[in-house]
């Protein structure tokens, strides 16, 4: 088990050195920087300026440095756009949103979906099969940035049950909608993967001798059949994880719920390299670490793999 | 002496069914054809989306506006003179500021299939190359190249796109660059998986055998058994281009004013829906929803079709 998870680790942390190198790179090769504008500023001030940034050392240095202080202080640095404000001031401000509505999306997505692929797979060619499945193949091609505006249209423009936006500290009608918005095209693929992988569990022989010995069918389904359905699945949460780390931005673009993907459009545009460079590494290591995760999780469940 | 006999007996056995197959034989792809004209959902797809892509093609015959044409005379009023009608040659009514939207959906729509059709094809071209070679090959090559894949992979790449889209401009070869960049990922794993399973095949030691180059292996005797499942991942790729140019488009990085796609439609729709004028919104999402659908069922069809032992 250890050395697995170290064998992992070791591809882990070179990733994100890649992807730290990467950003820091297109940064660097971006034309111009924040602090030239319209009005010419004298070379002394620029100098100062570029002297408390840091930036007037060489580049190889610089790069040193940001990762030095990235992985041991765990520090971003200053924001390039805002004086007053580090880039760790900015993601503590953002981060609590998203992680908020993410994981309600995330459990949503996982829970329902498997339950939904179930109670498919169980009754199969029942009503509530043809619905489900009706449900999902429908569900799959409607990306969060479609499903938003559906059900603002819906639920603010129509029923006026819950507001548009905003945030609100997290109301539960503020909530909802983000998180059924994020969760629905993954709930429909995970409810669909554990259909399938559900029926050709259900159809094995070892199924058929716990039928045999006359255990009841709960039984059969949680305590033999459940398990190894579940392993497409779990190697499929990775996937969802990036995919909701990328809906995010969508999210609180269209909400405004104020969640880092805001932070991530607003800083993009205002060309706050620093803000972007910290929030893609943040997000970077979230990715790779969910995916570390997954993994030990699928040998975990999966019996063949020894480790 | 002992091999020019096996030679013989070789020839012998091979003249003998050539006489067999006087009747007519059914490739592979009679047989996937016939599998696929036998599934509904999938030959009804494939109809509809052979008429939208027609209908991007003589649709602009059919436009009285440009897509980029002001319509003056709906300019403030676009909710009560700027909704659906054939009268005013607006047949999908005008967007914001009153630019005819039918003219506009059809560019959208011919954009978001030109994008996954490209980055379609690329992760075709270089995904198949990439994944034959180290399948092929094997031992360290083939780790050292897909742990390279696996970098990749789980780096968050829409926002080293989106980085990439802020830093070096908007641009079409930008946009294509990008969706390049992380295209062939997957279908390089599919190709290498493949790939080993041939590789041990008898055809292939035959042709290794009879001295041909690695490289001649690869191109001559493994791409082209490779072909269907690279069908099958190229079509089901299609969609998620179109999705992910759609989100970029989304978030307004994609392509540039007067110029637009369906998720930059969609998007603009999205915000001005509240105003009423729903068809912004309705008929780019239509569009939108119609070519997902259909590319998803075309190419769950054609996994059936080529692949039926696969399910």
């Amino acid at each position: 088990m250890i050395a697995f998870i170290l064998r992992r680790l070791a591809v882990a942390i070179p990733t994100l050195l890649v992807l730290v190198i990467i950003s820091f790179i297109l940064m660097k090769l971006a034309p111009g920087n924040p602090f030239i504008g319209e009005k010419t500023v004298p070379q002394a001030v620029l100098d100062n300026i570029y002297a408390r940034y840091g930036l007037d050392k060489p580049e190889w240095q610089q790069l040193l440095e940001y990762v030095y202080n990235v992985v041991f202080r765990f520090d971003f640095g200053p924001s390039f756009q805002y004086r007053d404000r580090t880039v760790n001031d900015i993601i503590a401000q953002g981060f609590p949103v998203t992680f908020t509505y993410g994981a309600w999306a995330f459990l949503v997505a996982t829970l329902v979906g498997v339950a939904l692929g179930v109670v498919a797979a169980v009754r199969q060619n029942s009503w509530l099969d043809y619905l489900s499945v009706g449900f999902t193949v429908g569900a799959q091609v409607i990306p969060n940035f479609v499903m938003a505006p559906i059900l603002v249209l819906v639920f603010t423009l129509w029923l006026r049950w819950l507001p548009g936006g905003g945030w609100n500290n997290g109301n539960w009608t503020n909530v909802i909608m983000p998180v059924i918005a994020l969760a629905t095209s993954y709930l429909a693929s995970i409810a669909r993967i554990t259909r399938s992988s559900m029926l050709e569990v259900l159809g094995s022989n070892y199924i058929r001798t716990a039928r045999a010995k006359g255990l009841p069918n709960w039984q059969v389904i949680f305590g033999h059949a459940l398990r190894p359905a579940l392993l497409p699945v779990v190697s499929y949460l990775g996937p969802v994880f990036v995919g909701m780390v990328t809906g995010s931005v969508v999210i609180d673009l269209y909400f405004s719920t104020g969640g880092i993907g805001q932070a991530f459009v607003n800083s993009a545009l205002n060309r706050d390299y620093s803000t972007i460079l910290g929030i893609t590494i943040l997000l970077g290591a979230l990715t790779i670490a969910a995916n570390l995760v997954v993994d030990i999780l699928y040998a975990w469940i999966d019996p063949k793999i020894q480790l | 002496m002992l091999a020019d006999r096996r030679i013989d007996t070789l020839a012998g056995a091979k003249a003998a069914p050539v006489v067999v197959v006087a009747t007519k034989g059914r490739s592979l792809w009679m047989d996937a054809g016939r599998r696929f004209m036998r599934n509904r959902a999938a030959l009804i797809s494939l109809i509809v989306l052979l008429a939208v892509v027609v209908f991007t093609i003589v649709g602009p015959l059919l436009a009285r506006w440009s897509i980029e044409k002001i319509d003056w005379s709906v300019m403030g009023a676009v909710l009560t003179k700027g909704n659906p009608s054939i009268a005013t040659g607006h047949y999908f009514g005008t967007d914001e500021v009153g630019r005819d939207l039918y003219s506009r959906v059809i560019q959208g729509t011919q954009i978001s299939l030109l994008v996954g059709i490209v980055g379609s094809l690329i992760a075709v071209l270089v995904g198949t190359i990439y994944g034959a070679i180290a399948g092929y090959f094997g031992g360290r090559l083939d780790s050292v190249m897909m742990r390279l894949v696996d970098i990749i992979y789980s780096i968050p790449y829409m926002f080293i796109l989106i980085l990439l889209l802020i830093i070096f401009g908007r641009s079409f070869i930008m946009l294509f660059v990008g969706i390049g960049l992380v295209s062939w990922l997957g279908m390089s794993r599919v190709v290498r998986g493949q790939t080993m399973t041939l590789r041990n095949r008898e055809f292939v030691e035959a042709a290794v055998a009879t001295g041909s180059k690695p490289l001649a292996v690869i191109f001559r005797h493994i791409v082209p058994n490779l072909l269907g499942i690279v069908v099958i991942y190229a079509t089901l790729l299609i969609p998620e281009m179109i999705l992910l140019e759609s989100f970029i488009s989304f978030l307004g990085l994609g392509v540039q004013e007067p110029n637009t796609s369906l998720g930059a439609l969609i998007s603009e729709g999205a915000r001005t829906m509240q105003y009423g004028t729903i068809w912004q919104l309705a008929f780019p999402l239509a569009f939108f929803v119609v070519i997902l659908f259909t590319f998803f069922f075309v190419g769950d069809g054609l996994r059936d079709a080529l692949d039926p032992k696969d399910r």
